[in-house]
């Protein structure tokens, strides 16, 4: 978690030593790639609508000042008011700021990656307002005292068990049970009361329309309509990213998103909101705030390959598709975005000089890239990552600090043996013969911790041609 | 592609550094095959590496170093045989990237459009058929993360298998979730490398097949390795070679 010093090896290796944990998660993951699968039964179809969700997210990105700059003429035009946040503190601040000028106490919230970005919470806790977080998930971990380890899920980490005792233990006056039903109701009734004392809702964007000046908010659990039309205040969080530019571009990027995500075809509830209550209205809040977040995305946007990593639409199903992620969980990331999308995004808000080993965990197996719904050739973007973190000369921040002189040196005699075949020749004989009796340190000793020793053939390939006649030009 | 139309009378063959070095006897199997198949095999002298290790590693200057040698040994417009989706995807998707900049990058990619995995040009080009001499026997398929996502050459690789009439091929579970090879990923994260391979091999126990085929080198050593390493009965071998074994007359 971020209080704490990020240590990514440690992390690695308490997550692995969890059993529990990997339980949890492969059961999990697995559901939701099937799911995933049952329902994107048409892979030409599937292809399709990738490549038209992927065109619109491009374009945006193409066109994000404008979109930007329509989407703040057309909100304030309904009466939403625009804020911008260059920094996170500028963002907490804008919060807060709304929040004490009407004397706002109590808060209740809906799931939104970006305030995790902010340490919104923690933020406001410090300033004596104590946000509920209403959906389900995150109500656990807050009770838990945890941050999300999933994007879409964020404690997919828990089980049942782990729920039950954590309710009992914190919610007064509730007896254990692990029945999902019954656990449901125990937190309903715990949130009822807030959404109904709750002076301001803040809730999340999944996606804003600049043409119209709607957010659009999806969720299951009407917890984000109830934080979003009963509190007098509403105040939405969004990226800069997020926006589009027409309507019409909406339905291929929600049918997407719901189905990588999670496996249906559409959510319980898919919230518009366009103003706030309207003379006559009987429901709404009086207030509708946005706040724009760039928080280092005008720097990514700059670069002409690691942009794409700004398609995101924050789907999650990359990381239910890594093999490391599904192995690790999303704790051991660090930072708020874990899993394929973290190893990208994390390093270039950040740094690289901040990650430490991250953008190496990934065997590069290309099990992101092939779900993502977007096309973010995520692969492509953590070798660029891993370049920029050898090399001085990158422009992701922190660019060289992974550098060092003996792996560099290694390199180049690698490069030097491989593109002079008498040396080749030289280090394979040399191998053959040698080989067996290397000591296992360094890289052979990380293989040998559970593997043997890779055996050198008694002759090479080369060899064994030449001997059997096989033409050589 | 062209060579769609017509079946060449010359290949090359790449033999790989991992075959080259480590199981050489796959390397001749696959020549033997597409002699067999009908081809003319070239086996250029010098090559070595495709360059991968680097290219994954943060060092694009080594990996061309590298990469720019191989394409200089393969100067015919023969089509380029590789036994490895990953070293096949390496050269065939990969080099048009890294070398995206450089002033002769249409001359790499026309290199690069020469390039096909074994089976790929076995079934797909060769239209090669296979008759089983081998003895009943029940395998299960790993599918190494490039052959299936970058090469698309999985189904390739199963139909022969499938041509094999006393070779039953058993279902494995995540059949194409990565073995946590990832070249230079097993030792520089050993521990998710080792959480990995460690799963695959569960997997492959569970299946109850005497062996595990797969088409590339890479993942093979990586499996029994830990296979051997954990004392599991887990037998592997790669598609060239237990192909080979089962349809020549010795």
């Amino acid at each position: 978690m971020s209080h704490k010093p990020f240590n990514f090896r440690k992390n690695v290796r308490e997550a692995l030593d969890n059993k529990q944990l990997r339980g949890n998660l492969r059961f999990a993951m697995e559901t939701m790639i099937r799911n995933r699968k049952n329902l994107f039964n048409d892979p030409e179809r599937l292809e399709h609508l990738r490549e038209t969700s992927s065109a619109i997210r491009s374009k945006s990105l193409a066109l994000l000042p404008r979109l930007l700059e329509k989407l703040e003429q057309n909100c304030h035009q309904n009466g939403i008011k625009v804020h911008w946040a260059e920094t996170v503190d500028q963002g907490n601040r804008i919060v807060l700021d709304i929040l004490n000028s009407r004397n706002v106490k109590r808060v209740v919230k809906g799931k939104s990656m970006v305030s995790e970005e902010m340490h919104l919470n923690r933020f406001l806790e410090k300033n004596g307002i104590k946000p509920l977080e209403s959906d389900l998930g995150e109500y656990i971990i807050q009770l838990a005292g945890e941050k999300p380890s999933h994007i879409i899920v964020p404690a997919i980490h828990k089980n049942k068990k782990e729920i039950a005792e954590l309710f009992h233990k914190h919610i007064p006056d509730t007896p254990y049970t692990e029945k999902v039903e019954e656990l449901n109701a125990i937190a309903r009734k715990v949130l009822r009361k807030h959404f109904y004392e709750a002076e301001a809702g803040i809730s999340g964007v999944n996606m804003a329309v600049a043409e119209t000046g709607t957010l659009c908010l999806v969720e299951n659990e009407g917890n984000g309509r109830m934080c979003t039309t009963l509190p007098q205040i509403h105040i939405a969080l969004m990226g800069i990213e997020k926006v589009v530019e027409k309507l019409e571009e909406v339905p291929p990027l929600l049918e997407l998103l719901t189905g990588s995500a999670t496996g249906q075809r559409m959510t319980t509830y898919f919230n518009f909101i366009t103003s706030p209550r309207k003379p006559g209205e009987k429901d709404g809040p009086s207030e509708v705030h946005l706040v724009l977040l760039d928080n280092g995305r005008s720097t990514i946007m700059a670069d002409k390959q690691l942009y794409e990593t700004l398609k995101c639409i924050r789907c999650g199903t990359c990381l239910n598709h890594c093999p490391v992620y599904t192995r690790i969980g999303g704790h051991a990331y660090g930072y708020v975005y874990p899993g394929p999308i973290g190893t990208i995004l994390t390093p270039q808000m950040e740094g690289v000089d901040k990650t430490q080993s991250l953008p190496d965990a990934s065997s590069l197996c290309n099990a992101c890239a092939e779900v993502c719904p977007v096309k973010i050739p995520i692969p492509d973007l953590i070798r660029r990552i891993r370049n920029d973190s050898k090399s001085s000369s990158g422009k992701t921040k922190g660019s060289g600090s992974g550098r060092s002189l003996m792996e560099s040196a290694v390199w180049k005699g690698w490069a030097l043996m491989n593109s002079k075949p008498e040396l080749n020749r030289l280090g394979m004989k040399a191998g053959s013969l040698f080989g067996q009796y290397l000591p296992k340190t360094g890289p052979l000793g990380k293989w040998c911790n559970i593997r043997s020793m890779p055996v050198p053939a008694k002759k090479t390939l080369h060899m064994m041609a030449d001997e059997e006649g096989v033409d050589r030009d | 592609m062209s060579y769609n139309q017509n079946k060449p009378d010359t290949v090359y063959f790449f033999g790989t550094c991992l075959v080259e070095g480590l199981y050489p006897e796959v390397g001749m199997a696959a020549i033997k095959l597409l002699s067999k198949a009908g081809v003319r095999v070239v086996f250029p002298r010098g090559q070595t590496c495709c360059g991968q290790p680097a290219y994954n590693s943060g060092f694009p200057e080594e990996a061309k170093k590298v990469a720019r040698h191989q394409i200089s040994l393969f100067p015919e417009d023969h089509p380029i045989v590789v036994p490895s989706g990953s070293c096949a995807g390496m050269m065939k998707v990969h080099y048009p990237i890294l070398f995206a900049e450089e002033p002769d990058q249409s001359e790499i990619a026309a290199f690069s459009e020469r390039i096909f995995e074994l089976s790929e040009f076995l079934v797909r080009i060769m239209e090669f058929r296979l008759a089983d001499l081998g003895d009943p026997v029940s395998v299960t398929w790993h599918s190494s993360c490039h052959a299936a996502r970058e090469m698309k050459v999985i189904e390739d690789s199963k139909s022969l298998l499938r041509q094999l009439h006393n070779v039953s091929l058993v279902d494995l579970e995540n059949e194409q979730q990565c073995c946590g090879f990832g070249g230079t990923f097993s030792v520089k994260q050993p521990d998710i490398s080792a959480a990995m391979v460690r799963d695959k091999l569960e997997a492959i126990e569970k299946t109850g097949a005497s062996e595990v085929i797969s088409g590339d080198c890479g993942c093979l050593l990586n499996i029994s390795g830990a296979a051997e390493y954990l004392k599991s009965s887990v037998k592997c071998r790669h598609l060239a070679e237990f192909i080979w074994e089962r349809t020549h007359e010795s």
